[in-house]
């Protein structure tokens, strides 16, 4: 557009001629300019209100019409729309690896009554108290007859029990469906399952919640109605779950020990095959949780997840590794073991008053299971790194595996960090750990120093961690293993064909108000196998055990835990698909390794 | 012509409220249907899931174990064990079927001499 200017030259020499002011022709031109400027923009707000009106208006219309037509017809059901599979299950079934089920759902009835229909209260009391043992007939006829018009009498029947109930015949005896939670395989894996109860209860339905351990710790992702269809797949396998608990059970019996646990893990992927704990329970007939009492005397106690113990000797193999790893030592490299070994107003012995010393070479600091090799060994890392160390391999964190209880098991390490508790700890004395806190560290060993993250559920993409050992000080350290079994602590262990490796622990029992009780340990074997391919890692653990078909009662590991290891191991690989090999010649020494 | 075109539509018109009405029931019919089909699929699904448990249950670890124990005289099972696991080139191919010529029916005389050497054992 053309711009007219605000003083035109011709009427400005014009207005000077006259002696008039040409600031008023400037003044006037501006304000016609700006009342151009104005009109135009008014009318694009007008435009712009019209167009806003009229969207404003049809929307409106929209909806109105919609609301209309919602409210004026009849509400039915869609008909003709097919049912999908997704919506018919209540809770999601757990499987094993291979689909099998763990956990499922079955439909059963609720038994309640509405007093007001009763027609012969007194008979229906005394038929319940009949059918139903547990009830008892008075306490049934007060309630029957006490003003309330309603109450429940069963959470779940039989079919059995529902047909003796229908042919009472009264009409105040009521069915409500109810979806139960059903773990047909009984007591196998009730620690990793944990159990199950009805939260809201209605007549037509109740929801099922979980009470513990993956059913609790997963409820939100098996409630979930859009998943209701898909199985959460756990990475158990049924057939080793029942092997390992079968052996683990008759262990403990064998050892006379309280208790026992046992973690299966794959080290490559950190998914635990099989996780057992004795003494176990039926997870469809729950035991109520202790409320007094030492918690591990109840059933309900997973000790491989809840059991924070003391794991002995089984850390020296992380302080062995860990000096390799820093180049301060190699595996042949000799340390002082001179025992007994004085540090301040303490003395550091080691098993039954042994001396292994004066020199120990590091591979036979393992194998002997030396206190003071090993202490030196720590001495020389040091209590900054030693601690960096066992935190890398998650030593110091609860397990990030998916049971509500591994939240609540934290592992106990002393606050302040002083010397003697560096020497302490490369023994595993004053730290304190679960098993599987034991598993996942000795599995990040086994798969060449790669940090594994525990996992109860079935891993579809491969395992992200943190390396924290070079490979070749993980083979090293595998190898300083294999001889704790082919000729150290733990002879009882080997399997042929399987190239046991492993550290034994034993460790007296912390009493709960400090110190220890004397004659109760607690034994470890953590062993991975086949050393010469790590594949599996298995951590056996009894809790006061003790050996008694020699002279004097043992209650050392490689008595206790290292048979039972021994026996799961040959019972489980086989299962697990692994075929037995002719073992190479000589793993300790030289390895060769490809980095 | 006036005529015939009314009594046309009024024929139409029955024709078409006859179809309307056919129609109608029959589309009822068929939700009828659908809606029972609904049932029975959720009572069959209701008994799939029921018949998944109780196929977890009959095949629960334990019971097996104590099945087999209570048969082992029969069946001879024992749990897995390493020495189980064989070699594929341990297993025998099945022998080849025999190839002749001779005529099987009736009688037959063959003579020849036996090679018993170790040099014929040899040639497979």
């Amino acid at each position: 557009m053309t711009r007219t200017p605000l003083r035109p030259l011709a009427r400005i020499l014009n207005a000077r001629q006259k002696g008039e002011n040409p600031d008023s022709i400037e003044r006037e031109n501006l304000r016609l300019r700006h009342e151009v400027m104005r009109d135009k923009s008014r009318g694009s707000a007008q435009v712009r209100l019209v167009f806003l009106a009229l969207f404003f208006f049809g929307v409106f219309t929209l909806i109105g019409a919609r609301m209309g037509t919602i409210a004026a017809s009849e509400p039915v059901e869609p008909r003709t729309a097919s049912a999908g599979t997704d919506i018919d299950a209540g809770r999601a079934d757990i499987v094993d690896r291979n689909g099998r089920i763990l956990a499922t759902n079955m439909l059963t009835h609720a038994l309640y009554v509405q007093t007001r229909d009763l027609i012969d209260a007194k008979h229906v009391a005394q038929e319940l108290a009949r059918i139903f043992p547990d009830l008892d007939e008075k306490t049934l006829l007060r309630r029957f007859t006490d003003g309330r018009s309603f109450l429940w009498v069963r959470k779940v029947l039989s079919p059995e029990q529902m047909q003796q109930v229908h042919e009472i015949g009264d009409p105040g005896l009521l069915f409500g469906p109810r979806e139960m939670r059903l773990y047909p395989n009984g007591t196998l894996a009730a620690h990793v399952l944990g159990g199950s109860s009805f939260g809201a209860e209605g007549v037509h339905s109740a929801e099922v919640i979980g009470t513990a351990g993956l059913e609790k710790f997963a409820d939100a992702r098996l409630r979930d109605p859009a998943q209701a269809g898909t199985p959460l797949v756990t990475s158990l396998d049924i057939t080793v779950q029942a092997a390992v608990e079968d052996v683990l059970g008759s262990g403990i019996t064998m050892m006379n020990a309280k208790g026992g646990a046992a973690v299966l893990m794959n080290v490559n992927t950190g998914e635990i095959v099989a996780l057992a704990a004795g003494p176990t329970f039926d997870p469809n007939d729950r035991p109520a949780n202790p409320t007094k009492g030492d918690p591990s005397d109840s059933p309900l106690f997973n000790r491989a997840v809840q059991g924070i113990y003391e794991l002995g000797s089984t850390f020296k193999i992380f302080a062995a590794a860990q000096s390799i790893e820093l180049g301060l030592l190699t595996p042949e490299t000799l340390v002082d073991a001179n025992a007994p070994m004085r540090y301040g107003k303490f003395t550091i012995k080691e098993f039954e008053n042994h001396n292994y010393g004066p020199m120990l070479s590091v591979a036979d600091v393992i194998a002997k299971s030396s206190n003071v090799g090993t202490a030196h060994i720590a001495m020389m890392i040091g209590g900054e790194r030693q601690q960096a160390f066992l935190k890398a391999l998650g030593l110091f964190d609860p397990s990030p595996v998916e049971l509500v209880e591994a939240k609540g098991a934290k592992p106990l390490r002393p606050a302040r960090w002083p010397e003697i508790v560096t020497i302490t700890a490369a023994y595993g004395h004053g730290v304190a750990g679960s098993p599987l806190n034991l598993a996942a560290a000795y599995a990040t060993i086994a798969n060449g120093g790669i940090k594994v993250t525990p996992t109860l559920l079935k891993r579809t993409e491969p395992m992200q961690g943190e390396r924290v050992l070079s490979k070749r000080v993980a083979l090293m350290s595998v190898a300083m293993m294999r001889r704790v079994v082919t000729e150290g602590t733990a002879s009882l262990g080997d399997v042929p064909g399987y190239a046991v490796a492993g550290k034994t622990g034993t460790a007296d029992k912390a009493k709960p108000g400090g110190g220890y009780y004397n004659g109760k340990v607690v034994n470890t074997f953590a062993s991975v196998f086949p050393a010469n391919d790590p594949q599996y890692v298995l951590v056996v653990t009894l809790d006061e055990p003790v050996e008694t078909t020699g002279p004097k009662p043992r209650r050392t590991a490689g008595w206790t835990a290292v048979p039972v290891a021994a026996e799961i191991i040959r019972r489980a690989a086989p299962l697990l698909g692994m075929r037995p090999q002719v073992e190479a010649a000589s793993l300790d020494g030289l390895v060769a390794v490809k980095n | 012509m006036r005529p015939v075109l009314y009594v046309l539509s009024f024929l139409a018109v029955m024709a078409l409220g006859f179809w309307a009405y056919r129609e109608n029931y029959a589309t009822q019919a068929a939700l009828r249907d659908v809606t029972d089909l609904q049932n029975e699929i959720a009572g069959l699904r209701e008994s799939l899931s029921i018949e998944r448990a109780e196929w977890a249950y009959l095949n629960r670890p334990d019971r097996l174990r104590d099945l087999g124990t209570l048969n082992f005289d029969r069946l001879g099972l024992l749990p897995m064990e390493p020495s189980q696991f064989g070699a594929v080139n341990a297993v025998a191919f099945p022998p080849a079927p025999l190839v002749t010529n001779l005529p099987l029916d009736g009688t037959e005389m063959v003579s020849g001499v036996l090679d018993t050497s170790a040099d014929a054992e040899q040639t497979p």
